[in-house]
């Protein structure tokens, strides 16, 4: 009886253990598929960052990298003979950020709102329309400096092929600086950003929209719901997950716009983005400690709000938006 | 009150004619039964009435009045749907209600239909959660409070019962025949299964290809099937067709020649039926005795189904036809056997060359 016993338990222990095994040896398995990935995401992304956020500590220049003083938070905010001095301090800071977020809430904002439009009108069968969905994505397809280049020709206050349809129309008066014109810069680059980003925006509102069930429009037209209504309170609230998805890929573009500004406007002030001023100040003013802590202080803003869009807009990531 | 009346009830999609002329008098308070294979356009009939989808010609009313240009919300229907077709994003309190909201009815009217249709369905405890929350049986029952909440004058079922296990199908099959004798409503009902619509219908209307095969009641169908399609598809298992010839007429009487040497004579009403016209046959498994009736169709067994109650048994009869026998759950059957197969004539079921029956005469 006790050496059936014993028996029996060392084979409970033998299957324990094998049972154990197997599941250390899934994990290892799954480190060791994850390792070349981690690897090349710390080398190109983490070691990048580490160094911008130290470097933002620090007075080193473009000229000589190799010298350079710790100076703390010097770069952010300091207080000296009265006067206050650092990022934090100056205004040229606060001017881009102001032209950040504005141009990443307007811009987003058309955006949704014309490829919702698209998305639903793309959605209704009519022939021709896998070809449409297709054609819709050009502009999506150009790379961002090309469209942008492109855009630039056509704007342009003297050759440019939107002031001379206008002027033929008999629209404006004489020809107008789109890109240079403080007033309209803004509008211009939110302009090309929306004719950019828009497809993009549709196409993952209707990957959201074919996921809705037919069955529920039926019953609403059972129930006498009027279209206008079907939309606000089923569509809507049944593509919410997909369209927050969608937003936030969209803010966390627009939040860190370069190419099309810089490519636009170059360094004007009136369209100066947070990245457009962290590249002045590391590039045009060699300043590479005070460029580095915008670049830093950058980053902190786009996962502060998407911190709080996440948390505040309930969106869920990991069920694919379900 | 809620009479639906369809004459004439056409319907194409492009070229193609699905229904082929439906006239059909549905009256009030009556459970009818759509009934058909698959493809048959029992649901298109459904959609139509529904509104869902325009009819091609003919006219419809309920309750007197055309609907034909009706949308669906004004025709004083409601309709459950196979798939329950709820509100994913929506409580079952406001599934429920969302219909009478947008109608702008008053929140105490809308809390005590809801509140009353819960209590019918016992459901009063799921009010409060979303759809995905809740059993195949549950979704089903909602969307039928759903139906209930708008106080129709017809109901309208497509399928309710399909995505739901076998048992539950049964359960709910129960409480929609109670359903229908407490609200005293017009309830139209469509469906594959014909046991559901043997059990449930005071009136089944058999659809094939888009045409009315035969409207009756379930015992009438059963008894007198008016043709070879309606006598195939009541009845489980379904109807023994045997291939004959009449050998003889007299004025009440069809003697039929059967495979095998076998003669039985038939009362049914001989309508211009001649001798030497080919035939067939056609009699239920329940119909058939192992041995004894008045005349014997002779097999060897060929599969024995052992269902507890009864069994069946598959004969190969000498030309190589299949009839199926039930008998009592004890009897000897072995697979192998030669067994007669006893006829009772007066059970007994003659389709002529097109597929008509000649009328049965019962005494």
């Amino acid at each position: 009886m006790a050496r059936q016993s014993t028996i029996r338990t060392e084979a409970a222990a033998v299957v324990t253990t094998r049972h154990l095994s197997l599941g250390r040896s899934r994990v290892r398995a799954a480190w060791l598929f994850l390792a070349p990935m981690l690897l090349v995401l710390l080398l190109v992304a983490g070691w990048p960052l580490a160094r911008t956020i130290y470097f933002g500590f620090t007075d080193a220049d473009l000229s000589d990298l190799s010298s350079y003083e710790f100076i703390g938070f010097a770069n952010y905010l300091e207080y000296d003979e009265g006067e206050w001095y650092g990022l934090l301090a100056d205004p040229d800071w606060w001017n881009a950020a102001r032209n950040t977020l504005y141009f990443a809430v307007i811009s987003v904002s058309i955006e949704t709102t014309l490829g919702l439009i698209i998305a639903l009108a793309l959605n209704a069968s009519f022939p021709g329309r896998s070809i449409l969905r297709a054609a819709v994505l050009i502009p999506w397809a150009i790379p961002t400096v090309v469209s942008a280049k492109m855009w630039g020709w056509m704007l342009h206050d003297q050759f440019g092929v939107l002031n001379d349809m206008l002027l033929g129309l008999g629209i404006i008066a004489q020809p107008v600086a789109w890109t240079a014109d403080p007033d309209l810069a803004m509008a211009a680059v939110i302009m090309v950003d929306v004719w950019k980003t828009t497809p993009f925006m549709a196409l993952l509102i209707l990957a959201g929209l074919q996921m809705l069930p037919s069955d529920c429009y039926e019953a609403a037209r059972v129930d006498g719901v009027h279209p206008v209504k079907v939309f606000f309170r089923i569509t809507l609230p049944l593509i919410r997950p997909a369209i927050m998805v969608a937003v936030i890929f969209r803010l966390l573009d627009a939040l860190r716009i370069f190419d099309l500004i810089y490519v636009l406007t170059s360094n004007s002030a009136d369209t100066m983005s947070m990245s457009v001023y962290a590249r002045q100040q590391l590039v045009d003013f060699q300043a590479v400690g005070y460029g580095s802590a915008a670049s830093t202080l950058l980053f902190m803003v786009i996962a502060v709000l998407t911190v709080i869009y996440i948390v505040a807009g309930r969106v869920n990531l990991g069920e694919g938006g379900r | 009150m809620a009479e639906v009346v369809l004459s004439g009830i056409r319907k194409s999609f492009g070229e193609v004619e699905t229904i082929h002329g439906v006239d059909l008098t549905i009256s009030d308070r009556e459970f009818v039964v759509f009934v058909g294979p698959s493809g048959c356009g029992k649901s298109t009939l459904l959609r139509l009435i529904a509104g869902l989808e325009e009819i091609t010609a003919g006219e419809m009313t309920i309750d007197g009045q055309m609907v034909n240009e009706l949308p669906p919300a004004q025709r004083g229907i409601a309709m459950v749907f196979q798939s329950y077709a709820l509100y994913p994003h929506m409580t079952v309190y406001d599934n429920m209600a969302f219909g009478l909201k947008l109608a702008k009815a008053s929140k105490e009217t809308i809390d005590e239909r809801v509140r009353r249709a819960a209590g019918i369905l016992q459901i009063d405890h799921l009010l409060e959660r979303k759809p995905k929350e809740m059993s195949g049986g549950q979704r089903q029952r909602v969307a039928i409070g759903r139906a209930i909440v708008r106080e129709p004058k017809v109901f309208l079922f497509d399928e309710p019962l399909s995505n739901l296990d076998a048992a539950l199908r049964v359960q709910t099959r129960i409480e929609l025949a109670k359903l229908h004798e407490d609200m005293a409503a017009t309830m139209v009902y469509v469906t594959h299964d014909q046991i559901e619509a043997m059990t449930l219908a005071d009136k089944i209307v058999v659809l094939n290809a888009g045409n009315v095969e035969q409207i009756g009641s379930p015992l009438e169908l059963y008894h007198h099937p008016n043709n070879l399609f309606v006598a195939g598809f009541i009845g489980s298992p379904k109807m023994n067709f045997v291939k004959g010839s009449i050998a003889a007429v007299d004025q009440s009487t069809v003697e039929v020649a059967l495979p095998g040497e076998t003669r039985v004579r038939i009362a049914v009403k001989v309508d211009g039926a001649k001798s030497g016209d080919a035939v067939t046959l056609g009699v239920r498994p329940e119909h058939l005795s192992a041995g004894g009736g008045d005349s014997q169709l002779i097999g060897r067994v060929d599969v024995v189904e052992q269902l507890g109650d009864s069994n069946l048994a598959y004969l190969k009869l000498p030309d190589g036809e299949t009839v199926v026998v039930r008998s009592e759950g004890d009897a000897k059957v072995r697979e192998g056997d030669q067994m007669p197969a006893g006829l009772d004539t007066s059970q007994c079921h003659i389709f002529n060359a097109s597929g008509a029956a000649l009328p049965r005469v019962t005494q």
